[in-house]
């Protein structure tokens, strides 16, 4: 909209750019290593009553190392200041226990009072500004009733005491941007604004000093309070949307289990060097890239890569950055950190689409390019006629060129994006969805292709067990067994299916875990098996499958199979339905993916895509014409995600994914995605109204100014009444 | 006429007073979480006695 949002958004994008999520800042780590006072910030999702404050606080309060505690129910976020030493663990353990989840955030992602800073800036303007508007219309309302001479005078004077140093202070977001866009040589929409204000204060100045009629303190007050209520709209939209994706990214604070001198100490990521050894538990994320010198277990590389397997590794295994350990502890000798690892290295992928997805320009900018323009010639050409027409009254044409600054000038214009955005994205949030980008709704409105990721996104990236049915009873009771014992994902998704089923678990012995294989125990005096094929001796096929063997008996395999997210099924139908190309891209292998193709019924797959494939496809369909809705959650989709016109991830998505993409899926329901689309092809169709509406004020009014007959009467009816009936018309919107 | 003498100092002062309080409110952070303050009226804590 305006040169210091464009600015404040880069800059809000460089702070948020996946790379510095991924791999914090150095000096963000330094301050984590040091000791201090504990400040912690805990997440508390549940939250929502006069109950759970007092519940949270008192339970926080009796930790006998807790200074104070204060919930923000807005928010839903409870900040805690604590003696040292206090760990975030320990809190989050005193709330699971009276009921309450919590989630440790990292406080310095969280840069909410800065964000905040500018929303009270902006407020504070406002609020000086409708005081100044109400006080200055009382006194043009006498002087429009017919206040004479020495009265109205007085009443004009006042009025400059009022809105001079009020426009001064108010108008500076508009001044400031302005005189950016002109340096940079642009004509943003905040020039004739600037111009507008500035003109009408010293032209009313002027006529004041000379008795004239009329002034038009009102109009240059009321201008600026119209378009900071816009200018706010557009920030708030922006700062819930950033302090929700803040959040999001503070959810994980990045520590490594490092091996000094035998020794585990927890340092954070950032700290590591190549050369060092680190232990990585079962369940934890691969902090560095590094080679296995010691244990063996599975890794899950979903997020990587798209694969719905797990993979296994030992001793001399390559492990990159982001995967997950599943079942036996690991000893990672380091060989690239921080900036080297792999997954800085996708985040230079991302950060290289991102930029070209910058050049988008939205509806309001391209308004502004046809508008400023128009606006300044039209007042131009008005000042030089009139010149020309009274023969050289100089003040008359400049009184005549300001009316119709005053009267073009785009007030509601201001409010027509914002008002919109504003009541869409409110409307997106109560549906699930979270709109991070101001210009998403644009792009999303105009999508006709959609490219969905497969593991994690259509699927939940969770197996489950397909035939059970047809084990026999005592197999099932065996396996069930087994499972129990094990943290391993088939396992435990066969143990949750067993329970289910009222599987009764065999009486065992001797269970172990044999990290990366299986588990074994003896069973009335033989030897059983669950695990990998090659281990139990069966054939590997092409379905997600472990095997059970029991004594020498021929072993039996159970297949699982992903389950499909909520809503899937339903987001898949309404794309179809609403006649736009649905394509599945995965890393997965092709059996997988051409299975899941069929059922949702999508024509065009692609199987075993890499990271790079995935985004030279979104590119070449963006080549052809297509305008992509990419929807993903891995970290192989994020070079995809940033390529797309448009993106969507869900909140489970690994957070350089969220941070690439312009719209976050709080919920795990897929189903509100269709309907996004909707809501954004809707909001699209309000702004272009709103412009329409504000243009034809501008018919009616401008020729009225043009001719000499704009009173500021006529000013301020024209400005009001447009900006109403805009803020309306956004509110229709269902 | 004589009036406005009075009047108008008046009212601009009303409007001020109305000011002052917001710059204040908007100064002491009283618009940071308008969800929590509306919750916590019911809370029968420190109804009897003000929080130390």
């Amino acid at each position: 909209m305006s040169a210091t949002f464009e600015q404040d958004e880069m800059r809000m994008q460089a702070s948020a750019c996946p790379a510095c999520v991924a791999a914090p800042s150095a000096e963000r780590l330094a301050a984590a290593a040091a000791p201090k006072d504990a400040r912690l910030m805990l997440s508390l999702p549940t939250a929502h009553c006069a109950v759970c404050i007092t519940d949270v606080e008192r339970e926080l309060a009796r930790h006998p190392q807790v200074r104070s505690a204060r919930v923000n129910l807005t928010l839903k976020r409870v900040s805690v200041d604590a003696e040292p030493g206090v760990e975030a663990a320990d809190l989050v353990a005193r709330l699971a226990r009276i009921g309450y989840e919590a989630h440790e955030l990292d406080p310095d992602v969280l840069s909410a009072t800065d964000a905040d800073k500018r929303g009270r800036d902006i407020l504070m303007r406002i609020g000086i500004s409708g005081f100044a508007m109400m006080n200055i219309m009382l006194l043009s309302v006498a002087v429009w009733s017919g206040a004479e001479a020495a009265t109205r005078d007085l009443f004009h004077w006042i009025s400059a005491a009022i809105a001079l140093p009020t426009v001064v202070f108010a108008g500076q977001p508009f001044f400031a941007s302005a005189w950016a866009s002109l340096k940079g040589g642009r004509l943003g929409m905040d020039v004739p604004i600037s111009l507008a204000i500035i003109l009408a204060s010293s032209i009313s100045v002027y006529e004041t000093a000379h008795s004239g009629h009329h002034a038009y303190f009102d109009a240059a007050v009321m201008l600026t309070f119209f378009l900071l209520i816009g200018r706010y709209l557009d920030y708030r939209t922006r700062a819930v949307a950033r302090s929700a994706a803040e959040e999001l990214a503070a959810l994980e604070v990045p520590r490594a289990q490092l091996l000094r001198d035998g020794a585990e100490v927890t340092v954070p990521v950032g700290e590591l060097v190549p050369g060092d050894l680190i232990r990585i538990r079962p369940g934890a994320r691969v902090p560095a890239d590094g080679e296995v010198i010691e244990g063996s277990s599975e890794l899950d590389r979903a997020l990587l890569t798209g694969e719905s397997l797990p993979v296994w590794a030992g001793p001399g295994s390559v492990l990159s950055t982001g995967e997950v350990n599943l079942t036996g502890p690991l000893t990672l000798r380091v060989t690239a950190a921080g900036r080297a690892s792999s997954l800085h290295r996708m985040a230079d992928l991302v950060a290289a689409a991102e930029s070209a997805k910058n050049r988008y320009t939205s509806l309001a900018e391209r308004m502004a390019a046809f508008y400023s323009p128009f606006v300044h010639l039209t007042a131009f050409a008005s000042f030089l006629g009139w010149l020309q027409i009274s023969g050289g009254d100089v003040r008359l044409a400049v009184n005549i060129a300001a009316a119709v600054l005053i009267i073009t000038c785009p007030c509601a214009l201001g409010l027509a994006v914002p008002a919109v955005v504003t009541s869409a994205s409110g409307k997106l949030f109560r549906k699930g969805m979270l709109v991070k980008d101001g210009t998403a709704l644009e792009r999303l409105a105009e999508v006709d292709t959609v490219l969905f990721d497969k593991t994690g996104t259509l699927t939940m990236g969770a197996p489950e067990p397909q035939n059970l049915a047809n084990l026999a009873p005592a197999d099932l009771a065996i396996a069930a067994a087994l499972a129990e014992a094990s943290a391993h994902p088939l396992a435990l998704a066969l143990a949750v299916a067993a329970r289910a089923m009222g599987v009764q678990p065999a009486k065992m012995s001797d269970l172990r875990e044999v990290p990366g294989y299986g588990i074994e125990g003896l069973w009335q005096g033989q030897r059983v098996r669950l695990g990998r094929a090659d281990w139990v001796g069966a054939v590997p096929g092409e379905m997600t499958a472990t095997h059970l063997q029991i004594g020498a008996l021929a072993p039996v395999s159970i297949a699982f199979a992903d389950r499909l997210r909520p809503g899937a099924e339903a987001a898949v139908a309404g794309f179809l339905a609403s006649g736009k190309a649905v394509h599945l891209v995965s890393g997965d292998t092709s059996g997988a993916v051409s299975e899941l193709a069929q059922r949702l019924g999508i024509a065009h797959w692609h199987a075993g895509c890499l990271p790079a494939e995935k985004a030279a496809l979104v590119a070449d369909l963006a080549a052809k014409g297509a305008m992509v809705l990419m929807v993903g959650d891995g970290l192989n989709d994020t070079a995809a995600l940033a390529a797309a016109h448009v993106s969507i991830s869900p909140a489970s998505a690994l957070d350089a994914a969220r941070t690439a993409s312009d719209i976050v899926l709080l919920g795990s329901d897929l189903a509100p995605v269709a309907d996004a689309v909707r809501v954004a092809v809707q909001a699209r169709r309000r702004i272009k109204q709103n412009f329409a509406i504000s243009l034809i004020y501008n018919v009616v009014a401008v020729p009225i100014a043009i001719l000499g007959f704009a009173t500021p009467l006529a000013a301020a009816l024209a400005m009001s009444l447009s900006s109403v009936t805009v803020s309306l018309n956004s509110l229709r919107l269902k | 006429m004589d009036a406005l003498v009075y009047l108008i100092p008046t009212s601009l002062a009303l409007g001020g007073i109305g000011l002052a309080a917001f710059v204040w409110s908007l100064r002491h952070r009283q618009y940071e979480d308008p969800k929590g303050d509306a919750e916590r009226i019911l809370n029968p804590e420190w109804d009897d006695h003000p929080k130390p």
